[in-house]
């Protein structure tokens, strides 16, 4: 078992403060339960969103950035993002450092003059929620604090667009066995099997929900989130796990939309990744903030024994 | 390069008769079509140099239309007309005219990035459409999309403050575009959650909304950003001429 990334800096980021407040609270409640301690960046800022960089991509990494220098002031080579958003964006920013000359020079400039240390490459490691669990206790360290298990539930693993692309970002991925793929995605689907999950084979775990035209292109947005909702039922899951608070919220939203304006229901259920092991070490629904997602996946564990 | 464009072709000038008898072979019907020819010469030779002059249009030289761009697009597995591919062989032949017939859904990219993760040039689609996006909009070809709205919107709450308010958002969002609040599947989500959650939950919920998160001594990083935005925008002005027509007006 690796001891990798033992201690890291947290930054849940906005959504993690906001709807998606159980993605938090299961994140927090496997870390203590796998014995992995956290401690949240001081006084972070919003990495940027899908939004910023639309703006202008240089304030994008320059508000990553200042995140990172965070991490470094207290100590931390590696900081763990939950959010696929958060996580792109200071991948994003770590490679433009980098490679590119006039973002150097940007955040180099807004950083002295908002009075805090310029980041510079290299320094801080961003990793996901999925590589913490991963890298430091793996499926052997899972399988050793599972109690009943989730007792072969079917799962579709979603991971969304901002975990795997473009590849340039991630350049630990696509390294050969063992490593996370940009194509075929398996960290989240290695896990949850280790929890005694039924990993389902689904085609569409890294097709775009259309979070981020989420409400300012609604129709198109449902129409991918009912795709992925018909796909994962078509492969026989009974829930999808996510790992991305912008994906989690959209499907469950455009579930409902996509019921209430074009009477297309499905009834696949949708957790956090966290929340599911944090089901699988035998932690109660309520611990891992299943009343806090907007679907109702409570009669669904209840029928299959696990709430 | 000699790329025949069918796109370019336009309905009115597919011509074909409907009987037609040409020495003495019947060919009625589509056998008789052919293209009435047009030639374009108004081509807009600065377009291209515009639009690599906003941000993500940086690399859109580097294109050669081998269209893997298009084939993994998520949005034209929706829509046909949605097409990146097309787009920069207009652009990058000034082809302005062309390109205005597709203006209003130009902004509907997703920025899911599975162009830019199949481009083997690296000319960074999603960039492009981005920036092609903003240039319809500051030439006025456009109004504000409704996605340039939500991205100000939520772009200036964390400029302001460090940190967003997913509610606020929303509820901005909503007021700009004048939509109600009150769409039946809005409700029917926020009332399933109310059922559900234990009380303490809700009213944390609700002094949110009144104390929103924020970034602390977050002053000179705001004022560092304004300053870098507005000199971002004259740039972008200055690079698409319209501060000489501000100026003559």
């Amino acid at each position: 078992m690796s001891k990798k990334h033992k201690e890291v800096a947290y930054y849940p980021g906005c959504a993690l403060e906001g709807t998606a407040q159980s993605y938090d609270r299961s994140t927090k409640a496997i870390g203590k339960a796998l014995g992995l301690p956290i401690k949240e960046l001081d006084n972070w800022n919003c990495c940027g969103a899908m939004e910023v960089k639309n703006i202008d991509p240089k304030l994008q990494t320059y508000l990553s950035a200042r995140n990172l220098s965070i991490a470094e002031d207290m100590g931390f080579d590696s900081v763990m993002a939950p959010c696929n958003g958060c996580y792109h964006n200071l991948k994003k920013a770590e490679y433009d450092l980098e490679h590119d000359a006039s973002s150097r020079e940007i955040t180099a400039r807004l950083s002295n003059k908002a009075g805090h240390r310029t980041y510079k490459a290299g320094k801080v490691e961003t990793i996901h929620a999925l590589d913490w669990i991963k890298d430091s206790v793996g499926e052997e360290g899972i399988k050793d604090k599972v109690k009943d298990g989730l007792k072969g539930l079917k799962i579709a693993n979603y991971y969304g667009c901002m975990y795997t692309r473009p590849r340039h970002i991630f350049p630990e991925k696509d390294q050969g066995p063992g490593s996370e793929s940009t194509s075929k995605p398996h960290y989240m689907d290695d896990l949850l099997d280790a929890a005694g999950a039924n990993s389902v084979e689904f085609p569409l775990k890294t097709a775009c929900c259309g979070g981020a035209h989420t409400l300012s292109d609604s129709d198109t947005s449902t129409k991918l989130v009912l795709n992925i909702l018909q796909a994962a039922e078509a492969s026989g899951a009974d829930v999808i796990a996510t790992e991305c608070p912008t994906c989690h919220t959209g499907l469950e939203m455009h579930q409902i939309r996509a019921e209430k304006m074009f009477g297309k229901k499905t009834k696949v259920k949708i957790l956090y990744f966290t929340q599911l092991l944090g089901l699988a070490m035998g932690l109660s629904p309520r611990k891992v903030g299943v009343h806090e997602n907007f679907s109702e996946s409570l009669p669904l564990l209840r029928e299959k024994g696990l709430g | 390069m000699p790329i025949h464009e069918k796109s370019l072709i336009r309905p009115e000038n597919l011509v074909e008769q409907d009987e037609l008898v040409v020495d003495g072979i019947d060919v009625s019907g589509h056998w008789s079509t052919f293209i009435t020819s047009r030639a374009v010469t108004d081509y807009n030779e600065k377009m291209q140099d515009e639009i690599a002059g906003l941000a993500g249009g940086e690399f859109i030289h580097r294109c050669w239309q081998c269209g893997s761009c298009t084939n993994a697009c998520t949005i034209n597995a929706l829509n046909n007309d949605f097409n990146p591919r097309y787009w920069i062989y207009l652009i990058r032949m000034g082809m302005e005219e062309e390109l205005l017939l597709d203006k209003d859904i130009i902004w509907q990219c997703v920025s899911c990035n599975k162009c830019t993760y199949a481009c083997p040039r690296d000319v960074n689609p999603e960039g492009v459409m981005k920036a092609t996006a903003h240039w319809l909009e500051l030439k006025g070809h456009t109004p504000k999309s409704p996605s340039m709205i939500f991205d100000e919107g939520f772009s200036e709450q964390v400029f302001k403050t460090g940190k967003i308010e997913d509610g606020l958002v929303l509820r901005q969002f909503f007021a700009a575009t004048g939509q109600k609040l009150t769409q039946t599947w809005l409700v029917s989500m926020v009332v399933g959650l109310i059922k559900r959650m234990p009380l303490t939950m809700l009213t944390r919920l609700g002094l949110a909304t009144f104390f929103r998160p924020r970034t602390s001594n977050w002053g000179a990083a705001r004022a560092a950003i304004d300053e870098y935005v507005s000199e971002k925008r004259n740039e972008n002005h200055r690079l698409l001429g319209l501060d000489k027509m501000e100026d003559g007006r």
